[in-house]
């Protein structure tokens, strides 16, 4: 039994958390690399279009209860979600016409397209904390978990227990299902095979009749999509606070960069690299090494590599590294 | 040019007459920030007894205190101490009721009070640090310190039988102060510390130290901080089944804490500083009437603070910053006649006549030389999302 202890210990204190965690992640980095392979620039207002997003799915949320509509045991964010995606793709269609667009025309250096997405940053910071203030909102509701500790501890026996919240679970399962839809849709339709024609070469592209404003509209409408997704579901298991999405954006943009820039399926898994090495690195393993390791040589220290202080360094080295000794990451994308 | 000139000698002469018959006093608490929730009914209680002063019409041949409030925010340094300059310079304030946060406190005093010789009595800052900092006299507190909670808080987890325990603080001067003084008086009374984790507050996730937590191990989980940190950990660590039972200190108590936790927090057991007897009484009862909210945290303290720098002026004779700090000791202490809430007319009507008083308000004041208070700390477990008296030490 004692090495399923330790499973169960380190799959409840890391493996699931680091799931959902890399989950959201993957949402947000699959909108950037979407966005660096068509767009051609680092979108550094992710973050905050994220918390602007999930205020208007809080929005339609708070609606909803006021009316007495829920899908009980599910939250009712979910219902809101289509609201929030609706206000986004208005509000990214928007900015791409007042700002974006004009910088396109004049076919202007991708520098200068990253410090406008800077000053939008900025702009859509301003707006989130105008409607939502800077303070921590919960709007999760319906059932809480899957199944608890305890619950665990009682069907199984074991010393160690397992949390599942409905959060994480909806979390992983709704990344898997956007994943898959989004794969389906860049390979197999025409607008998403036009997408990747003009993300591999531009000029053909346009010779071969693709319309470029489609295509960009297009892109924004898919990571609008992806924005809300990605902000209401870590919202739904972390806490919805303004700051902590701009903190999301080094996170993801090392998880776009190590999978390779303009990579879909190198965001996915550069997210999880990410996300477990996070965890796995603060994480104390004293408790796994004691279930594991014979009577009598069980660790004394914690076993930790770094203090949990540090969880956003471990993320900024794996950047550096990867910009250092593979500038086009995992599977080979563009070089920033 | 003669119109101009009379009117504006006319207005520096009701200037002047307003100066002689009013005097201000600064209330320094964090209206915003992390401790927001119980900063408003603070301020009430110390406007509270200035009310009741100004009612009195004895206060110095009747003048009248006019309370000034300002933003400390409780954790952001430089905004304290430009509030507590904007107090000084422009306000022109004699004395100031606050700070709350104890790091705040020490940077308005070291930076601001000390050098403008202002003097503050705090309710509410608890490091054992203001004890041994010299602030020439001019710091006082109505709150004991952290070194005293710190013992007593360890002496209940002891007397519980959680001898090994793992220990999370609030990352900045009131979290390592507190923690350091119960890590002592622990070890001292035999107990094991597994682990010490300090948190940061305002983060969305906090899996990573309560997993920390968890693989250092232990009966209990002791929680120095707030609301929204401390909250927070003690509620992930609950679901992820790291620890069944906790400990908390005076930060995280509050109705807040409830809202935000459930039922994770169900038989936590803690302390705050919290006076019985006849004073308490006699607040609540003024609190009452005035329409004040008394059980909030730290409103007796308040009270306390507000009506000790009142009474020292009336005892210096004038409503200097200098006669109020030096008669500070003298109105809160023995010898004199014994001084409750509701009572501070007779305070001052004995101060006038040259008598003495030992004011006891609503905490039973006793202040051990400057920085530093006696108190007693009310024990109390949570149960059906109540606060349950245990006991008083």
């Amino acid at each position: 039994m004692e090495p399923l202890n330790a499973l169960v210990s380190v799959a409840n204190f890391m493996l699931v958390p680091a799931l959902a965690y890399g989950s959201q992640l993957a949402l947000g980095a699959l909108g950037i690399t979407l966005i660096y392979s068509i767009l051609r620039f680092a979108h550094f207002a992710h973050g905050d279009t994220m918390a602007l997003g999930t205020a208007a799915v809080i929005g339609g949320t708070w609606f909803l209860q006021a009316q007495g509509i829920g899908i009980q045991p599910l939250p009712t964010a979910l219902l809101a979600l289509p609201f929030g995606i609706l206000v986004m793709i208005g509000y990214l269609l928007t900015v791409d016409r007042m700002v974006y667009r004009y910088y396109r025309r004049v076919k202007a250096k991708p520098m200068i397209f990253v410090m406008a997405s800077l000053g939008v940053m900025f702009v859509t910071n301003g707006i989130t904390r105008l409607f939502m203030g800077v303070g921590e909102t919960r709007f999760e509701d319906g059932g809480r978990f899957l199944f608890t500790v305890r619950e665990f501890r009682e069907w199984t026996g074991l010393a160690e227990g397992l949390a599942l919240r409905s959060a994480q679970a909806l979390t992983i399962i709704t990344a898997l299902v956007v994943m898959m839809v989004l794969f389906w849709f860049l390979n197999r339709t025409r607008a998403g095979k036009s997408m990747r024609a003009y993300s591999d070469n531009e000029d053909l592209a346009l010779l071969s009749g693709i319309n470029p404003e489609r295509v960009v509209m297009i892109t924004w409408i898919i990571t609008a999509i992806l924005l809300v997704l990605a902000g209401t579901l870590y919202g739904l298991d972390k806490g919805f606070r303004p700051f902590n999405y701009f903190q999301l954006l080094l996170p993801m943009f090392a998880a776009a960069i190590l999978g390779g820039l303009g990579s879909p399926i190198g965001a996915i898994v550069g997210a999880y690299v990410v996300a477990f090495a996070e965890m796995g690195i603060t994480y104390a393993w004293r408790r796994v090494f004691t279930y594991l390791m014979p009577e009598g040589l069980e660790p004394t220290s914690m076993m930790q590599l770094l203090p949990v202080d540090y969880k956003f360094a471990v993320t900024f080295a794996i950047l550096v590294i990867v910009l250092l000794f593979r500038p086009t990451g995992i599977f080979k994308g563009k070089v920033l | 040019m003669r119109k101009f000139l009379l009117a504006s000698t006319a207005l520096a002469f009701s200037a002047g007459m307003a100066l002689a018959d009013e005097v201000k006093m600064g209330v320094l608490l964090g209206f915003t920030g992390p401790i927001e929730s119980i900063t408003p009914f603070m301020a009430d209680s110390a406007e509270l007894a200035f009310q009741e002063i100004n009612d009195s019409g004895m206060f110095l041949g009747g003048t009248t205190i006019t309370p000034v409030r300002a933003d400390s925010t409780c954790v952001d340094s430089s905004a304290a101490q430009a509030a507590a300059e904007r107090l000084i310079s422009s306000e022109g304030v004699v004395a100031i009721m606050g700070a709350d946060c104890s790091g705040v406190t020490m940077a308005v005093l070291q930076n601001v009070a000390m050098s403008a010789g202002i003097p503050m009595i705090s309710p509410s800052a608890t490091s054992p640090a203001f004890t041994t900092t010299d602030s020439n006299g001019l710091f006082f507190r109505t709150s004991p310190s952290d070194a005293r909670q710190g013992e007593v808080l360890a002496g209940i987890v002891m007397e519980r039988g959680f001898d090994t325990v793992a220990l999370t603080h609030t990352n900045n001067d009131y979290g390592a102060g507190f923690a350091n003084a119960f890590a002592e008086s622990f070890a001292a009374m035999g107990g094991t510390i597994t682990i010490t984790v300090p948190h940061e507050e305002a983060r969305g996730d906090y899996s990573a130290e309560v997993g920390a937590l968890a693989s250092a191990g232990g009966d209990a989980l002791v929680i120095l901080g707030y609301v929204d940190g401390g909250g927070s950990v003690l509620r992930t660590a609950y679901e992820l089944g790291a620890f069944e039972q906790f400990f908390m200190g005076d930060g995280m108590y509050g109705d807040e804490l409830v809202a935000a936790t459930g039922e994770s927090l169900e038989g936590t057991i803690g302390t705050i500083p919290w006076a019985v007897g006849e004073g308490a009484d006699a607040f609540q009862a003024l609190a009452e009437a005035a329409g004040v909210n008394a059980s909030s945290s730290y409103t007796r303290e308040s009270y306390d603070a507000a009506a000790l720098l009142a009474l020292a002026a009336q005892a210096a004779g004038e409503a200097t910053p200098a006669g109020i700090a030096a008669n500070i000791l003298r109105v809160a202490n023995e010898p004199g006649e014994p001084i409750l809430p509701g009572e501070l007319a007779k305070g001052l009507q004995i101060l006038a006549d040259g008598g003495e008083i030992n004011y006891i308000g609503a905490t039973n004041v006793e202040l051990v030389g400057p920085g530093e208070a006696a108190g007693s700390y009310r024990e109390y477990v949570v149960e059906g999302g109540e606060y349950v008296t245990v006991q008083f030490h």
